[in-house]
């Protein structure tokens, strides 16, 4: 080799070394280092710095957020205990996860900067960067057809008994098993089993699929197991479990509940319905109404257990009833969910978390329905009290209810703080069946006291509201579930002219046309002659 | 020539390859050393609350002598202490390779309780989860080091798992059956043990050295002694446990 020849060897392995060349490693650290970014902005607040699911607002969230220091997720589409697909930790940034706190961050975030951060949640675990960890989507079937139909339910609901799922989701499957007290996650933090009736709230998803998958994956970190082996030991088949899957998905309404402002209450003839069990509500349209955690005045309350009530109603010229129904696992005040009551105080912080938790104490159930105390005046009136119980100099007139002593009664709240009960009341029916409130209250439409209570009128836009205690959740006064003001409207009965004077019309357009049409053959008639 | 040359070569390669054959870690000497002892305890037994399995009438029907109580603590008659799991925690050569296990654990669920309640297995070795009760029991296993996992068994079944890490201890637990706990220790050897009714454990087969020896216990947590053992000779350790 010349001299040269070797100069120009060392020359172009010098310039090789300084050439930038395209670092694949700093590229990935540039990824992480955006992620990190995004989740400090985004995430930590509840996620914590360091991904152990312990950030600031944490302690008001129950279910908690995620750690994600184990490399556990509830939501996935691989075998028990394997770690999540990339695809599957990218639904649950996207979509959110209903029922719980996690919002859907699709529009939110850019898609770099959701790819960035579900890069970065990974770091937070040493599972997914060892290489022997096999993250394999499990391969699903689709599902058999017939799935509505009354033997493809009869089969699931065989299933749903011989598996045991109403040890825990109970035998109607609003999450109030004998074991359902018991029940904590892998933080032991006390986890509720799933309220089947509310699939709109599944952290996973309603549908049919959403519920055959976790069936099949179980929910890592809960006290949800997998039922795959099941298939594999041939305990079942798969279509079999697909009808469980069938099963548990019509329990819940076909679509998620719609929120409309008003409760229309028919006028029925005869008197109303006292009982919450009467056919009459059978035939009377349900009306949904969202409730959220009350977190204005303290102490605030950020997981309340009532996630909504469904809302009927019926008059009869004379007298309302309002038939409200909610999921509710205990008929409170009841000792096996005293512990589990505790566990909830301690876990849940209210307002000032340095002060000690409050004691279980065997609280009842409770629901108020809120009105104002009369009628907005004139057309275009709409001024309503303040709708967290109105205030100090505007009060508003409610309807109250306990489970013990199971009673009703009536008054006028000046805020949260302040109720002064009313001579008058609403008579109050109200049974719990396995896992859920009925109750029907009854009242006169017109009372003798006008300055204190609503005087219920036909064809009015009658402003209400609703409040939801669940006692062995730990909530009593502030601590409570609250709605907004929607509006209850009775019903005029129809004058019989609406439907008559359409007939009417009609004949006399009918006739009319006749003439016109005779007049006009004759016409022609004469003109050909 | 050439054949010559051939043959030297395969007794150089075989040469070698008994060399390499020989240095290999000699299985564990049948002899070896044994470290045993037992786990006193001492102070106030605690009480340990009964367990209501009203719920489950064939899991209560199995106890027909006394009610069923919770097992954190079983003192043995004689003044041991039950259920602690004893192992090497370290000390072995870095070149100890464990032997293949031989066949799987059986956990037992049976009268709505986990047999045995501590137990220990080798890395890669299977547990046999089996259902005896013909009830549902779901078995999830609160693992760190390893996956956890969470199944399904709502009738009489046998369901195997491994673990791929050495791991003291992964919890076990029913959910279902609230009461339901077993331990489980995972390691990279077989020197481990768990002190019985009469409170004693033993340790067999150990290559000579000096090891740390760790006793656990779910409630009083964990205690280390030193051991030297050598040749075939059997050395004690014995624990002490005090009740709180």
């Amino acid at each position: 080799m010349t001299e040269r020849a070797l100069m120009l060897r060392v020359a172009l392995v010098v310039a090789a070394g300084t050439v930038p060349l395209p670092a694949p490693r700093s590229l990935a650290a540039q990824d992480t280092t955006a992620g990190k970014s995004v989740y400090v902005k985004w995430c930590a607040g509840c996620h914590g710095d360091a991904g152990a699911g312990d950030g600031a607002a944490a302690a008001y969230m129950l279910p908690r957020p995620r750690n994600f220091t184990g490399g556990l997720y509830k939501i996935r589409t691989t075998a028990s205990g394997q770690l999540p697909t990339d695809a599957d930790l990218e639904r649950a940034i996207d979509n959110g996860l209903p029922g719980s706190a996690m919002p859907g961050w699709k529009g939110r975030l850019s898609d770099a900067e959701r790819r960035s951060v579900l890069a970065y949640i990974k770091t937070f675990s040493s599972f997914f960067a060892d290489t022997s960890q096999h993250v394999v989507p499990l391969k699903f079937s689709s599902p058999p057809g017939g799935g509505t139909g009354a033997d493809a339910l009869q089969v699931g609901r065989q299933f749903y008994d011989s598996i045991g799922c109403r040890k825990c989701h109970g035998d109607q499957g609003r999450g109030d098993g004998p074991s359902a007290p018991t029940l904590k996650d892998d933080a032991d933090f006390p986890i509720f089993a799933a309220d089947l009736h509310q699939n709109w709230r599944f952290r996973g998803g309603g549908s049919v699929e959403d519920i055959y998958r976790r069936l099949r994956t179980g929910l890592d970190g809960t006290p949800m197991p997998s039922f795959a082996d099941l298939i594999d030991q041939k305990f079942l088949t798969d279509q079999e479990l697909w009808r469980l899957a069938q099963y548990v998905r019509s329990l819940s309404p076909a679509a998620p509940p719609e929120v409309r402002d008003v409760v229309h209450a028919p006028q029925i003839p005869g008197t109303v319905p006292a009982s919450p069990d009467d056919s009459t509500w059978a035939r009377v349209a349900r009306y949904w109404f969202p409730l959220v955690g009350q977190v204005i005045h303290k102490s605030r309350w950020f997981t309340p257990a009532v996630s909504g009530v469904w809302v009927q109603a019926v008059h009869d010229g004379k007298t309302l009833a309002l038939r409200v129904s909610w999921d509710d696992r205990t008929e409170s005040p009841d000792t096996a969910w005293l512990k589990f009551e505790q566990r909830i105080l301690q876990t849940v912080a209210g307002d000032d978390s340095a002060s000690p938790p409050p004691q279980a104490e065997p609280w009842p159930d409770q629901l108020a329905v809120q009105f104002p105390r009369r009628l907005p005046e004139g057309s275009g009136g709409m001024e309503r009290p303040y709708f967290l119980m109105g205030g100090a100099t505007d009060p508003v007139y409610q309807w109250r209810w306990t489970s013990r002593p199971r009673h009703a009664f009536a008054g006028l709240a000046r805020g949260i703080e302040r109720f002064d009960t009313l001579p008058g009341a609403p008579a109050g029916q109200a049974t719990h069946d396995r896992g859920e409130w009925r109750l029907v209250l009854t009242r006169a439409l017109a009372t003798p006291d006008t300055a204190n209570e609503v005087q219920l009128e036909a064809g009015r836009a009658i402003p209400l509201a609703f409040f939801a205690w669940d006692g062995s959740s730990g909530e009593h006064g502030s601590r409570m579930a609250v709605s907004t003001w929607y509006f209850l409207a009775l019903d005029r009965p129809t004058p019989p002219g609406v439907f008559i004077s359409p007939v009417l019309a009609m004949l006399v357009t009918l006739g009319l046309g006749l003439v016109v049409v005779r007049r006009a053959q004759r016409r022609g008639a004469r003109h050909l002659s | 020539m050439r054949k010559l040359g051939a043959v030297a070569a395969t007794g150089v390669v075989l040469a070698l390859g008994l060399a390499a054959w020989t240095r290999q870690p000699p299985p564990p000497a049948q002899g070896g050393g044994t470290i045993s002892g037992k786990v006193k305890f001492t102070g106030t037994k605690p009480a340990m609350p009964k367990i209501d399995m009203t719920e489950e009438p064939k899991c209560k029907a199995k106890y027909t002598a006394a009610p069923p109580t919770d097992e954190a603590v079983i003192v043995n008659a004689n003044g041991t202490l039950a259920d602690v799991f004893v192992y090497v925690k370290s000390g072995l050569p870095a070149s100890y390779t464990a032997p293949a296990p031989a066949g799987p654990v059986t956990l037992d669920q049976d009268g709505c309780r986990y047999h045995p309640h501590v137990l220990g297995i080798l890395v890669g070795q299977a547990l046999a989860i089996k259902n005896s009760d013909g009830i549902l029991h779901n078995i999830k296993a609160k693992a760190k080091a390893n996956r956890p996992f969470n199944i399904s068994q709502p009738t009489v079944m046998t369901s195997s798992k491994t673990f791929d890490k050495p791991e003291v201890m992964v919890a076990l637990e029913c959910n279902v059956h609230g009461w339901m706990h077993a331990w489980l220790g995972v390691l990279p050897h077989p020197f481990f043990g768990v002190s019985g009714a009469d409170g004693s454990f033993t340790l067999k087969g150990l290559p000579p050295g000096t090891y740390t020896i760790e006793a656990w216990h779910e409630k009083y947590g964990a205690q280390t002694a030193t051991v030297t053992v050598a040749g075939s000779e059997t050395k004690t350790a014995d624990f002490s446990f005090a009740g709180k």
